[in-house]
């Protein structure tokens, strides 16, 4: 049952929730802002693919970089247009600005392209395996594997080596005293806007890469995985959505091979009951973060 | 150096500071004293840019201070230790110490800073790479002080820095501070220990109910004052 397919499965889906997961805390833990609007880069990265494949001729690599440029940018300018000038009144209105946003962007994509789902073109590796440890495994696997770690282990860098990434979990702190330290506020929030686009692009590629389509409410199902893979994980903390990321894929990876077939439907009602048992056993998660819970403001 | 005229401020309706004016020459250790919720911290906020007075001029070296962002205060020179030490325990000691740098953008600096902070903080030097969460009252106390010492501020606020620390360690932050002000740096420092404090000012404020009560020497304060009246709360003779 445990074979090699089952831990590769395993591994990459939980790669895929780990920087799911990742992007939605590392906003929440300087601005303890819920980004409803977070699936949506998703979507738009798929979007991206699809109409750059439309209008010209490129190598997929370059569409696929393009499109986490434009999640990337399109996080950055939701910040700057939606959420800063709401920053300081409460956190309902960010909370609220950040639906407006998701059903914007949503029934934007919805009017302009179209309500059904378009075909997204895929590099032909993602169709091939190669032969390791005695399975056929697929090359998607692999790439979402290495690409995932590697990411991780650049952010971890980033956070650890450098004085922004420094800067950013001093904010996740304590953010007022981060501000009189003399770290612009902006630039700090804008940084964690962009990481998490980063995170949504990459997602993305790989997310679009087992249907080959984007819909405009594709971005639904990565968000809902990252809210439970956080609560698991424990929200005020990075290492806690990695953790969160992988238990979550590894649960509903074992679900789907230990459960008979008459119930596979409902494999997640079975993965919710899991997470509300470890809800029961730990409410802050498995992580202990170290967030005060102070608002910035 | 720093004037203030005629400062109020607000917490919502609460009225916090009511026409507030003092003034801080350069080199001076002036202390701020009296009882909890006389309007102390909330000086400091307003003066820190972290709260928005409702009246009044705050002038720092000629300039303009209010509407100020915190992120331009320190910039500008004055640096803040706040209640309750406020430092990053999910963060290093070395960590803390290098966001306290923030301003400086001179990275060969740090090393000099550094050496300077541990000949302050010896036991900081010890504890460099722990995290900031893992270290007791007192030195997370030093570590707060070290960290906004490596702005090189002109001025220096201190508030409370003794507050829930063991008698020897209150000895410590004393003596600290007075190094500090022979070492030349200038300071506001705001303390509910009265005797101690007015050991070490070249000058005093008391502030009652948001108004200044009292100011000068610490002899004044002391022959002007009931002090033991000051520290339980009672009114002024």
């Amino acid at each position: 049952m445990f074979t090699v397919d089952f831990f590769i499965n395993a591994i990459t889906l939980g790669s895929l929730c780990a920087l799911i997961a990742l992007g939605l805390v590392i906003v929440y833990g300087i601005l303890k802002l819920v980004n409803f609007a977070y699936g949506e880069l998703i979507m738009i990265a798929g979007y991206t693919i699809y109409l750059i494949n439309q209008s010209i001729h490129m190598p997929w690599l370059a569409m696929a970089g393009l499109a986490v440029l434009v999640a990337m940018l399109t996080s950055y300018l939701t910040e700057l247009v939606a959420f800063r000038p709401v920053r300081t009144k409460s956190l309902n209105a960010m909370l609220i600005t950040s639906f407006a946003v998701s059903t914007l962007l949503q029934n934007g994509a919805l009017l302009i392209i179209s309500p059904r789902a378009r075909a997204v073109p895929l590099p032909k590796l993602f169709s091939e395996s190669i032969r390791l440890f005695g399975s056929d495994i697929p090359w998607r696997n692999i790439l979402t594997i290495v690409t995932s770690l590697l990411l991780l282990a650049i952010l971890t860098l980033l956070l650890k080596r450098t004085v922004l990434g420094i800067a950013l979990r001093a904010a996740a702190d304590n953010f007022t005293m981060t501000r009189m330290l003399g770290v612009p506020a902006n630039l700090v929030i804008s940084t964690a806007f962009v990481i998490s686009g980063l995170m949504a692009g990459v997602v993305s590629i790989f997310w679009i890469g087992r249907t080959a389509s984007v819909t405009p409410t594709i971005g639904g199902s990565p968000l809902l995985i990252a809210f439970v893979a956080t609560v698991i994980g424990g929200m005020n903390s990075l290492v806690g959505a990695v953790v969160g990321g992988y238990v979550y894929g590894l649960i509903f990876s074992i679900l789907g091979v230990m459960l008979p077939q008459s119930l596979l439907d409902y494999r997640e009602a079975f993965m919710f009951l899991v997470v509300i048992l470890i809800l029961l056993f730990r409410p802050e998660g498995l992580i202990r973060g170290s967030g005060s819970g102070e608002r910035v403001g | 150096m720093l004037v203030i005229d005629n400062l109020s401020a607000s917490y919502g309706a609460i009225t916090a500071l009511r026409g507030v004016s003092l003034e801080i020459h350069s080199g001076e250790l002036v202390a701020l004293i009296g009882v909890n919720g006389a309007g102390k911290s909330t000086l400091l906020k307003t003066i820190a840019g972290v709260m928005r007075p409702t009246q009044g001029k705050i002038t720092f070296q000629g300039e303009a201070l209010i509407g100020r962002s915190p992120e331009e205060i320190i910039r500008r020179g004055i640096a803040m230790v706040p209640e309750g030490r406020d430092i990053f325990a999910s963060l290093t000691v070395e960590e803390n110490l290098r966001l306290g740098a923030f301003v400086r953008h001179n990275r060969t600096e740090f090393e000099k800073d550094l050496n300077q902070i541990f000949g302050l903080f010896p036991i900081l030097n010890e504890r460099f790479h722990q995290l900031g969460g893992t270290l007791s009252g007192g030195e997370q106390q030093q570590l707060a002080i070290a960290r906004a010492l490596m702005s090189h501020p002109k001025l220096l606020m201190l508030d409370e820095p003794s507050l829930g620390l063991a008698p020897a360690l209150v000895d410590q932050i004393f003596d600290l501070i007075r190094v500090l002000h022979q070492q030349g740096t200038t300071i506001l420092l705001v303390e509910q220990n009265v005797d101690r404090t007015l050991d070490i000012a070249d000058r005093a404020y008391l502030l009652h109910t948001g108004r200044v009560q009292i100011s000068g020497t610490p002899q004044q304060l002391r022959s002007h004052v009931d002090i033991e009246s000051v520290y339980l709360g009672g009114e002024k003779q």
